[in-house]
């Protein structure tokens, strides 16, 4: 089926979503929708999926003009989508889910559950997906529930499949396969949209490439076009992707960890006798797919977890027991890896942001009070030195873009006297610029000789900066490696596998 | 306006309690003036047809409405506008009296029936402002208004230093009760609404079973239970002379106000308070001790409920008090706080509102007959409208005001995330 999309225009009050857009996905093909965070790119597949109304512009599907009132209707019409997070519920069985919504009864509205089973069963066959109807979705590893996803589109005779950032939560292995089914799914004639803004999936898998900017398009590409040209169009300026950085020279042992484990509340180990140490003056990158145990060990330095075996020092000075407060004063940065959730106080104003944790004591509170005056001055400096896009220092918050929330987390966790920076995530969802900067600065505290972890799921930004790199995989330490080992090592590690050559 | 950051996989048990709750409050308190003011007149035009509906008058001449329409029309609009002038004149300013200072008084009982109400409302705002629902303001004014009676009938001080010992037992009664509620929930993640509701079942037994016994609260040779009369040396001394019902707590509340704007806005300790009840995760990640934060609050909470049993038992009802003393400001402090959307001075203008209608409620009663109980309800209806605002903006043709909160995934119903 042929979708094409002409002069789409979705205003929000002032914002101006999307302008204009013309997108034409011929049968059979994969048409990536290359763009930034905040591009428009989701607003734009929402409205094809009826989840919003267009202002201006119409929807064609076979040169036949659509109008979707919900997504009960763009389904109908045969466009089926593949949300970033899966719509499922995780108590059902796979076959329950994907009959959700048009669920066929028997005699007396008994649930026809066979068919379901049946309809599963034989979409699963034909691309080789191997999903059982009857498996709760909730146990499934998170690559089989995104095959369920599409089990769902394909069940209610999708044409039209829509992609939405569907790598973020893959590891590299479930990526290729991932790849390997949306070829597969052209070759039967369908068409697919694949949002994405990984430079690195597009070229792989495209057939025509669209990039989308500030609302608009700005271009298109064919899948033959350099990593540089296609970001250069994203951000409408050429960008380093590489970080420039000097040899590492790296002190004395600083951060030690020693036989940590993390229990969580269920009483599963989800950090596993992990040891490591880090050196004063580089950058130990953790890398790892989401999920296996990053974020409780960065919690667990932090004081933030409440069950923990064994020990952290931090230049001799044992962590382990401090309360959080306490491992902030011992001069620990602490990047958190869900800004919004953890990092920042959205409704709160960029200057009273900035002095988050530190509201018991001088500079920015005397007596009891807090003193505005310093406040402001703090952060009318940071929001420059930090390049703080924003009206004022008074903007709450929430209404920054992610890039300059994490600028305003960065200002705050490196204007204290730092021993150590944890940074976890630290350029997830956030502009292209806004990476460069945040690179520069990781790598600016190394060369002042201060240790600094980053945890990143994305290998780009491993590869970039570490100058180790410990790969984890179900709460344990794969390995620690060099800052230069391939990438396809490191992929398998990723998945728990030891290469041969990589030491314990 | 792309999808943001994958649902993050934390395990800490401070996301599991953070309550729903929390967005309905931030809704309220992120509100804007205009919503309020809107609601307010929807509020008196629904009133305003229930008035009518009840005047007899109106209903009369409805039998003959075919024939005759003016009859109705007229008589809709003498029930409607007598009615809200008797509760303007009521409540603020009386232009049938001759003489400036007679006027005036309606106003001033409304500033003394408002008294208690911002007190009270600053009490449960400022733990809405943490996060919190603090529903047992009945129980806190119920403890602080035994408290500061005992003292007030049976301590013989000297005049002033009576008044403060008074004052400050009620507070400190309020406070500790508020204080239990705020313990339990740091120390073992009870949830405070059902906390605050059956402690307020606890105090008003307790309080009533001490004014039944005689030797604990019960007034001597009396067998209703109620307290002895307060002792002159610790009642609230009229502000404006003996002519007016005004009285010093007024004083008093207007320096709770600035104290709580104080605390709430230039105070670190406030800092935190806000931090918490914004985003009780980015606190704790920032080094904040949030389970202590909640007892703070609470403690400065139900003191401020304390301080409005004390307004009460020292100067609106100073002869004695029974364990109806609380007269439901507990609960109208909950509407207070959410008119005055958690702000202080918001708290304030909305109790001296509430308070206008209370005082301008009784006299369209006796001079229009038209029954208090439309008053209650235009209040409930207030805060009905300001509890929906998508009603409100679509009866006023008002844009959208949910798009500065950018919802990247939109929810599709029947449908959930899985993991």
């Amino acid at each position: 089926m042929q979708l094409e999309l002409r002069g789409i225009t979705k205003r929000f009050g002032a914002l101006t979503a999307n302008d204009h857009i013309d997108l034409v996905v011929a049968p059979g093909e994969i048409h990536c929708l290359l763009g930034e965070n905040g591009a428009g790119k989701s607003t734009l597949m929402n409205v094809l999926y009826g989840l919003y109304q267009a202002d201006e512009g119409e929807i064609l599907l076979d040169g036949a003009v659509q109008h979707f009132d919900g997504p009960g209707d763009a389904m109908r019409s045969g466009i089926g989508m593949v949300h970033q997070h899966f719509m499922l519920i995780p108590v059902f069985t796979v076959a329950e889910n994907v009959m959700l919504g048009h669920e066929q009864t028997s005699f007396g509205g008994r649930l026809d559950l066979d068919a379901a089973r049946k309809r599963v069963r034989e979409i699963s066959d034909r691309f080789g997906f191997s999903v059982d109807p009857d498996a709760i979705v909730g146990d499934l590893p998170v690559g089989v529930q995104q095959r369920v996803e599409i089990i769902k589109a394909l069940s209610r005779d999708a044409r039209v499949l829509v992609f939405d950032e569907p790598t973020a939560v893959l590891t590299p292995q479930e990526t290729d396969e991932l790849m390997a089914i949306m070829r597969q799914l052209r070759d039967e004639g369908t068409s697919i949209v694949f949002i994405t803004h990984k430079l690195r999936e597009v070229r792989e898998v495209a057939d025509r490439i669209t990039v989308i900017r500030l609302g608009k398009v700005v271009g298109e590409a064919a899948p033959t076009a350099s990593n540089s040209d296609l970001a250069a169009l994203m951000v409408g300026r050429a960008v380093e992707l590489v970080v420039q950085k000097q040899q590492a020279r790296p002190g004395p042992a600083s951060l030690v960890v020693e036989n940590l484990d993390v229990i969580d509340p269920n009483g599963l180990k989800v950090v596993n006798d992990v040891s490591f140490t880090v050196h004063e003056g580089e950058i130990l990158a953790i890398a790892g797919v989401q999920g296996n145990g990053q974020t409780e060990l960065t919690e667990a330095i932090m004081g933030l977890q409440p069950r923990v075996n064994g020990r952290v020092s931090l230049g001799g000075q044992v962590l382990t027991g401090l309360s959080v407060r306490r491992v902030l004063d011992a001069g620990v940065g602490f990047v958190p890896e869900d800004r919004t959730e953890d990092g920042l106080v959205a409704e709160m104003t960029i200057a009273e942001n900035l002095m988050l944790d530190r509201s018991h004591s001088e500079p920015f509170v005397a007596r009891g009070s807090l003193r505005l005056e310093h406040l402001d001055g703090f952060a009318e400096e940071k929001k420059k030195e930090f390049d703080i896009r924003a009206q004022s220092i008074s903007t709450p918050a929430g209404r920054l873009s992610g890039g300059n929330q994490q600028k305003v987390v960065l200002a705050r966790e490196m204007s204290r006297d730092l021993r150590l920076l944890i940074a976890a995530q630290p350029t997830r969802g956030i502009d292209v610029g806004s990476i460069e900067f945040v690179h520069k600065r990781m790598v600016e505290t190394r060369d002042a000789g201060i240790p600094v972890i980053v945890v990143s799921t994305e290998l780009d930004e491993v590869v970039a900066l570490a100058d180790r790199i410990a790969v984890m995989y179900r709460g344990s330490i794969v390995g620690i490696v060099p800052g230069d080992t391939p990438r396809d090592v490191l992929g398998l590690m990723m998945a728990g596998e030891r290469p041969s050559e990589v030491a314990a | 306006m792309s999808g943001g950051t994958p649902a993050p996989a934390t395990t800490t048990e401070q996301t599991a309690d953070q309550p729903r709750a929390n967005a309905i409050l931030k809704e309220i308190v992120n509100g804007n003036v205009l919503i309020t003011v809107l609601a307010v007149l929807l509020a008196l035009l629904i009133g305003g047809v229930l008035i009518a509906l009840t005047n007899e008058d109106v209903q009369t001449a409805a039998g003959y409405f075919f024939s005759r329409p003016q009859d109705t029309l007229l008589a809709v609009w003498n029930a409607v506008s007598g009615a809200y002038v008797a509760l303007f004149q009521g409540s603020i300013y009386n232009f049938r009296r001759d003489d400036f200072l007679t006027a005036i008084r309606p106003l001033t009982d409304t500033l003394t029936y408002a008294a208690p109400l911002i007190v009270a409302g600053l009490g449960v705002g400022l733990a809405f402002r943490v996060g919190m629902f603090n529903i047992g303001g009945r129980g806190q004014m119920l403890i602080a208004a035994a408290a500061a009676g005992w003292v007030g009938f049976s301590f013989h001080l000297p005049w002033g230093i009576h008044l403060i010992v008074a004052v400050i037992a009620g507070i400190v009664g309020g406070a500790l009760w508020a204080g239990i509620v705020g313990l339990l929930k740091a120390r073992t993640g009870a949830h405070e609404v059902i906390l605050t509701i059956m402690l307020n079942y606890v105090a008003f037994y307790l309080v009533a079973y001490m004014l039944r016994t005689p030797g604990l609260l019960q007034a001597p040779d009396q067998v209703n239970p109620k307290s002895p009369p307060m002792l002159e040396t610790a009642i609230f001394p009229p502000l404006l002379g003996p002519a007016y019902k005004l009285h010093v707590g007024f004083i008093i509340v207007i320096l709770a106000t600035v104290f709580v704007w104080w605390l709430l806005n230039r105070s670190s300790l406030g800092f935190r308070f806000r931090a918490v009840g914004e985003n009780p995760n980015a606190a704790r990640v920032a080094g904040m001790d949030v389970k202590n934060i909640y007892v703070y609050a609470m403690l400065v909470s139900g003191g401020l409920l304390g301080l409005a049993g004390v307004m009460q038992v020292l100067g609106t009802v100073p002869t004695g008090f029974s364990s109806g003393i609380d007269a439901g400001i507990g609960f109208d402090a909950i509407t207070v706080a959410l008119l005055g959307r958690s702000k202080p001075w918001g708290i304030f203008a909305a109790g001296v509102l509430f308070g206008a209608f209370k005082a301008g409620g009784y006299a369209m009663q006796a001079s229009q007959g038209v029954p208090v109980d439309v008053v209650t309800i235009v209040q409930s209806l207030i805060v009905l409208f300001i509890a929906a605002p998508p009603l409100v903006r679509a009866i006023f043709f008002l844009p959208d005001g949910s798009r500065r909160r950018r919802r990247t995934t939109p929810i599709v119903t029947k449908e959930v995330e899985a993991k």
